[in-house]
């Protein structure tokens, strides 16, 4: 647990000092209220409408943001060879990939925190509850660590960031797009992968539209750990190599 | 100590280390000898449970490295060939983390940094970005951050790599003074470097063990290392090359006698020789009532230990 913490506040450190880390905030926060302004607000709308619509686009910027903070994560550290300080030291593996893990979802909550001004302006124009917009965050807070956790292993497996970003980026829209795959299949596959699916079932039907459903929690919840699992299991793998 | 048995490595398919086997004892400064590739890096990363070896086992003062590689890593500090920095950290950041990461409390980290700081230079950089120090005070971070801990045993790879000459004198004195306190392993394919900051070499080609001991040891274990060069003024008659190396041959000790070459108004003959017989040659020679005008011995230095074994090593594979 302390090798955790240790870890997490460097990390966290390297996420406030780093240009990149903020440049990424911007941009995406940036993007969130074009979206807000242009596309939700549009038109005369049901408050709640509104409301969906934001998490609608907003989940899309929580994974993005997932991936952007996490590609670099391990792989970075590999290729600066600054990795090697954390592997000789009397640190587990779990322990790296966890404080790691933990800073980069603290600046992804720092993130969202930020856009929070959107949902209050509807809340303050309409009638939505304080709730549903609770819900809603918490959806985006769990897309965005499992998008998160999906960008932490692909980093443990590549060297090269890009690299790393690129199988992230693939791993992150096959489990997005799983639902328009089990839609051309038959049950009981279809079942299973509209399961799977990272976004459509377990965010659109559920948080998206204020809706807390445990199984969505402990679905977001598993694939976080998951992907954490693997990234674990590669950098042991790694030292056998 | 440390005691290594039957350590090997492969990567994938591929051989890179052993089965060699070593020991190391308290307080020595121990040098890894060898060419690029040899193997150096995959045992100093090994020794420092940075991986794991495909064989063979390891024992750091009295542990299993492969069973306990947590309680090695406690007692070991290592600077790897590309010092493991964070270029956004300042000196004295940075040097906490790693030492808080070595399982050291946060008083003291703060009571062993003057320390460390004063002991590597790096007193007047400790506030700078590491991004923008040189590359010899980056070095110097890195030897820092291996110390911190206190460390009973310090594995240095490469330490002067890319030093410029006052850098690489720097880091010398430095490892001499790190050698009071530590067990100290180092790597280099520079002869030099590892002759002066050593006891002890180890000698490694082709992921093989090639040779260990002093570099006395080493260069006093093949007879063909000393070398005995008689000059000798011509004596009158026929075939006087020929009756001169009869001469020399015939004296114990000589293995062989090479093809003469004309020096300073007399024949020169290099002697391979399994021991210093110089007595020997100058009794023969003027026993043989030959005109002795100089005779030089040589013990072989390092380097030709060093090239002996590597090139055996690769005429071997």
């Amino acid at each position: 647990m302390r090798a955790i913490s240790i870890i997490y506040r460097r990390e966290l450190g390297a996420y406030l000092r780093s240009t990149f880390a903020w440049a990424i905030a911007a941009m995406l926060l940036l993007v969130d209220g074009i979206l807000f302004q242009g596309y939700a607000m549009q038109g005369e709308q049901l408050s709640a409408i509104v409301l969906e619509r934001f998490f609608y686009f907003s989940s899309g910027v929580s994974m993005a943001a997932g991936l952007l903070l996490s590609f670099r994560l391990i792989s970075e550290e590999r290729q600066t060879h600054s990795l090697v300080l954390l592997n000789t030291s009397p640190v587990r593996d779990v322990e790296i990939v966890l404080g790691k893990f933990f800073a980069a979802l603290t600046f992804l909550a720092v993130l969202l925190a930020l856009s929070f001004y959107m949902p209050l302006l509807i809340k303050v124009n309409g009638k939505i509850t304080m709730m549903q917009v609770l819900v809603g965050y918490f959806g985006l807070f769990l897309i965005g660590a499992a998008a998160l956790a999906i960008g932490t292993f692909a980093s443990s497996l590549a060297r090269n960031q890009l690299v790393a970003g690129v199988v992230a980026l693939v791993i992150l829209f096959v489990m997005v797009l799983l639902f328009l795959f089990a839609k051309k299949l038959d049950a009981p596959v279809r079942d299973v992968l509209q399961e799977l699916d990272l976004w459509w079932i377990h965010f659109q039907n559920g948080f998206m539209r204020g809706v807390l459903n445990l199984k969505d929690v402990v679905y977001y919840v598993a694939v976080t750990y998951f992907f954490l699992l693997l990234a674990v299991k590669t950098l042991e793998a790694k030292r056998w190599q | 100590m440390i005691r290594a048995s039957n350590l090997s490595k492969f990567y994938g398919g591929k051989h890179a280390l052993g089965p060699v086997s070593f020991e190391i004892n308290d307080g020595e400064a121990v040098g890894f000898l060898g060419l690029n590739g040899a193997g150096k890096t995959t045992a100093l990363r090994i020794l420092a449970c940075d991986l794991r070896p495909s064989g063979g086992t390891i024992d750091v003062g009295g542990v299993d490295a492969i069973a306990e590689p947590h309680e090695v890593r406690k007692r070991i500090g290592f600077l790897p060939e590309n010092p493991p920095l964070y270029q956004d950290m300042n000196v004295i950041d940075y040097l906490r983390f790693a030492g808080e990461l070595r399982g050291m409390t946060g008083p003291q980290v703060k009571k062993r940094m003057p320390d460390v700081l004063e002991l590597t230079d790096l007193t007047s950089v400790k506030d700078d970005l590491i991004g923008t120090l040189s590359h010899g005070f980056r070095q110097r971070v890195g030897v820092a951050q291996a110390i911190i801990h206190q460390p009973k045993f310090l594995i240095l790879d490469e330490p002067t790599r890319g030093l410029d000459p006052v850098q690489i004198v720097e880091m010398r004195n430095l490892i001499h003074d790190l050698k009071q306190n530590h067990t100290v392993l180092i790597s280099s394919h520079i002869l030099t470097e590892i002759s002066q900051t050593c006891d002890r070499l180890l000698i490694l080609g082709k992921g093989k063990l090639l040779g260990a001991g002093s570099e006395h040891d080493l260069a006093a274990s093949e007879s063909e290392i000393r070398a005995v060069t008689v000059t000798v003024r011509p004596p009158q008659g026929d075939d006087p090359k020929g009756r001169i190396k009869k001469v020399l041959e015939a004296i114990e000790g000589v293995k062989s006698v090479a093809e003469p070459f004309e020096q300073g108004g007399g024949l020169s003959f290099a002697l391979s020789t399994t021991k210093d017989c110089r007595a020997e040659v100058s009794r023969g020679v003027v026993e043989a009532k030959l005109d002795l005008i100089k005779l030089d011995y040589s013990r072989s230095e390092l380097e030709n230990t060093f090239i002996r074994l590597v090139g055996g090593a690769d005429a071997s594979n």
